[in-house]
């Protein structure tokens, strides 16, 4: 993925910081923001577009708790050897269960996240990976969460 | 009568840029704005739905430098730091997970975000300071690449009219 950095004129923070918390669920949720944000509707929607396309924001919608939605979750990793890190990148990938991957600086250095609609599928994505890549794969689901929100102060 | 999975599957593809968002995806999914409007508030009460919003990739945003900490913490220690470490700003998730011993002694994990590493490890200082860890067995892991980061999709094989 492109790391390219992308300059954010006042405007844009604004509306990244505000809508980092929440977008109104109601008929003109547009309306509403203008009045709150104090920015026109129409330039808060072509803001919000030209981040999108510029990658800033990489999605606009619900967050769900997997869990309560009767999902499956995990955080998992995996021991890869330098030259073969891009082949098994590929094949992890390639899941469409797998939502996240990092590389980390680690023994155990590939780090992704598992989503499955149902519980049980875990299971299966890592036996899927472990069969194909023929490497162990660490899981590491969550017990307990003491913190929630993803926001940046921009 | 709203159908959830087909909701959810719609929802994945992000709302619309439109002026109103929720009647395009009731359209989708032969439902009424009004229903999917309530629907979506009953979801977020009952806590279905944690946060309706945007996701920055923070790496395009100058948070160039995000690495996880993890702690090898006794057990009777881990709710007090991990609530501990969460109270930071710049630790966004602070999570208790099982340990895979002999290869991972770690159970407690936080996200920091910095600007750089420099500031990363200042911020683990802090941490460590104000949350008196310093016995704790703790390893820092910097990220180096980002291969796929979107949300995570609950309805994998959906068919929806788009």
């Amino acid at each position: 993925m492109e790391n390219q950095l992308v300059e954010l004129n006042e405007l844009d923070k604004k509306i990244i910081n505000h809508l980092q918390g929440g977008f109104p669920v109601c008929e003109k949720p547009w309306d509403e923001l203008q009045l709150t944000l104090d920015i026109p509707a129409e330039e808060i929607i072509s803001r919000i577009e030209a981040m999108k396309e510029a990658g800033i924001i990489s999605r606009f919608g619900p967050m769900y708790d997997a869990k309560k939605m009767g999902g499956g979750l995990t955080l998992a990793a995996m021991k890869v050897k330098t030259e073969d890190f891009d082949k098994v990148a590929d094949v992890v990938n390639r899941f469409s269960e797998v939502a996240h991957n990092y590389a980390r600086e680690h023994e155990l250095n590939m780090w992704f996240v598992i989503a499955t609609e149902l519980p049980h599928q875990i299971e299966k994505v890592i036996a899927d990976i472990q069969h194909i890549t023929g490497l162990q794969v660490y899981n590491m689901p969550k017990q307990k969460e003491f913190f929630l929100g993803l926001k940046f102060e921009v | 009568m709203i159908n959830e999975r087909q909701l959810i599957a719609v929802l994945q593809q992000g709302l619309p840029f439109v002026s109103h968002p929720y009647a395009v995806i009731a359209e989708q999914i032969q439902s009424t704005e009004e229903e999917v409007i309530n629907y979506l508030k009953w979801m977020q009460e009952k806590g279905d739905i944690k946060r309706f919003g945007l996701v920055v990739r923070h790496r395009n945003l100058g948070y160039r430098s995000n690495a996880m900490v993890v702690w090898d913490v006794p057990e009777q220690q881990v709710d007090k730091l991990g609530q501990c470490f969460g109270q930071f700003d710049f630790v966004t998730l602070s999570y208790r997970r099982p340990r895979n011993l002999p290869d991972w002694p770690y159970n407690l994990f936080c996200m920091i975000h910095g600007q750089d590493k420099k500031e990363v490890m200042r911020h683990l200082q802090l941490m460590i300071k104000s949350c008196n860890a310093q016995e704790l067995r703790h390893e820092l892991l910097f990220s180096t690449r980002c291969f796929k980061q979107r949300g995570a999709f609950y309805v994998h094989n959906e068919k929806v009219a788009v």
